[in-house]
């Protein structure tokens, strides 16, 4: 799908200075990490979620564990798609119950793919508390979802997407918004 | 992606489409360790599980495959239906359509018919053994199995050992194990190990003596003797365990790490004995767990998509976790 470059919401830089502040919340939030766990959302919200317990390691000098969680087999969209998607690995080496989890993706859209994250966390167990911790919030909610920790919050239309490049993934780090080419 | 309609033999996949299965039922496994095992991917979606021969293993593996995501079964057992009233294959089977399943899981004891049955209906046909013909989703969880515990299957020696001539799960195995760079061997007595078997894979010979098929060997796959699918007088039993039973003794011959397998069931004392069957070569459980990972990857590829050419869902394919 043909996009356009519109602009860049963050760079590299402020990409590592907004994991640091949200790393600082999420421990100030969670009454010294006690039972924290934190969950990357497959693929981006992965290396996102590592980053920050690294953060943590470094400040809190506390070592929360992370686990990665494949939404696939969740999604509430698996009719409608020609071929069913590529299932990767859920691995989560703790147990889930009386945890106090943060799941860690890098964009909240819709809301859907953390209803179906959540759905695959209750399948491991009982979590005492989860909560959301998103680089980039762009508005338009279909469901009832909402996030504790977030990175920056950025209006957009329809067409827009928000594309977020990692280096453990895509050996370059920044955020663009793009528009779809009519 | 995996582009298949059905899923009726090994012999016509591709290496990749095998690769890809493969490691589609990695994160399967993992699934069985959940402490709840109920998925919401198949909701609503329909398997007609048809087997018109018996079977323990493959029938409540493709049974517990379709629950543990989430669809519903219809369950054909032919010995309590009314295929003993003289009903046809094929009417048996449009009667399941027109219950309107979302796929098809079919045994039989005819060869070819489950590709009978994919060319007449309009959903996904999975074969769970079909005469002597094939036993895809068999030679699958081996190849799992193998992969598993030597890291891979290129360049292995893998012997085969019993009746070839009677087995689907021979053949399947050898067609997708010849695609992997294996060498293989077929073992057992003259009337069921034909040389002609050896047309059906590249780096493949056959032998009669134990000691020579099982020497060096990596994995011995051992085969139950297919005595409802034997029309000729049989070896007596004595004499097949004299000279082809899977003894401790003869396991050494293989190498030191070498795994054991077999399809089940197990007919203890017969072309195995029961020390190597229990004993720590033996693959035999994990071969069953990871048939159960194995089919529910297939079930979740083969079943529930729109059609191709449907229209995409709108914005949620942009940001959707990738």
């Amino acid at each position: 799908m043909p996009v356009v470059e519109k602009r860049q919401l963050l760079s590299a830089e402020e990409i590592g200075r907004t994991l640091s502040r949200l790393a600082h919340e999420i421990v100030e939030n969670s009454s010294g990490a006690k039972d924290l766990a934190l969950i990357g959302v497959r693929r981006r919200g992965v290396p996102l979620a590592e980053r920050l317990a690294q953060q943590i390691r470094g400040f809190a000098s506390v070592d929360v564990p992370v686990g990665t969680l494949d939404i696939t087999l969740y999604r509430d969209d698996l009719s409608q798609v020609g071929s069913h998607p590529v299932v990767q690995s859920t691995q989560i080496d703790f147990a889930v119950d009386n945890r106090d989890l943060v799941i860690v993706d890098d964009v909240l859209y819709t809301g859907r793919t953390i209803r179906a994250a959540m759905n695959g966390l209750f399948d491991l167990g009982r979590p005492r508390r989860i909560q959301l911790c998103v680089l980039i919030d762009r508005g338009h909610r279909e469901l009832p979802v909402e996030a504790t920790f977030i990175g920056r919050k950025v209006q957009t239309s329809d067409t827009e997407i928000v594309e977020v490049r990692l280096r453990e993934i895509d050996a370059e780090e920044r955020v663009m918004l793009v528009d779809r080419v009519p | 992606m995996l582009r298949l309609s059905h899923l009726l033999g090994t012999e016509n996949l591709t290496a990749e489409q095998i690769s890809f299965i493969l490691d589609q039922a990695k994160p399967f496994q993992e699934f069985q360790r959940h402490p709840l095992k109920k998925l919401a991917t198949l909701r609503g979606k329909t398997v007609a599980v048809a087997f018109f021969e018996t079977s323990t293993r493959t029938r409540i593996s493709f049974t517990t495959a379709a629950a543990r995501l989430g669809a519903d079964t219809m369950a054909l057992q032919a010995e309590s239906s009314s295929l003993k009233k003289g009903e046809s294959l094929i009417d048996t089977v449009r009667t399941l359509e027109a219950m309107r399943p979302d796929g098809i899981v079919i045994r039989h004891s005819s060869s070819g018919a489950p590709e009978f049955v994919a060319q007449r209906l309009e959903i996904p046909v999975l074969n769970a053994g079909d005469g002597t013909h094939e036993h895809p989703t068999q030679a699958l969880l081996d190849a799992l199995t193998i992969r598993d515990r030597k890291g891979g299957l290129e360049g292995l020696n893998v012997t085969i050992l019993g009746d070839i001539l009677h087995s689907r799960v021979a053949r399947s195995n050898i067609h997708l194990l010849g695609k992997f760079g294996v060498n293989i061997t077929l073992c057992g007595p003259a009337m069921w190990v034909p040389r002609e078997l050896e047309k059906l894979a590249p780096r493949i010979r056959t032998t009669h003596s134990l000691e020579d098929g099982v020497s060096g060997a990596d994995v011995v796959m051992v085969l139950r003797v297919q005595t409802e699918r034997i029309h000729e007088p049989a070896i007596p039993p004595d004499e097949y365990i004299a000279q082809y039973q899977l003894t401790p003794a003869r396991i050494q011959l293989a190498r030191p790490d070498a795994l054991v397998l077999h399809p089940g069931p197990i007919v203890r004392g017969l072309e195995i004995d029961s020390a190597v069957a229990d004993g720590p070569q033996s693959c035999v459980l994990e071969q069953v767990t990871n048939g159960l990972a194995v089919r529910m990857a297939l079930l979740y590829h083969l079943i529930g998509g729109a059609p191709a050419d449907a229209p995409h869902p709108a914005k949620d394919r942009s940001n959707a976790s990738d």
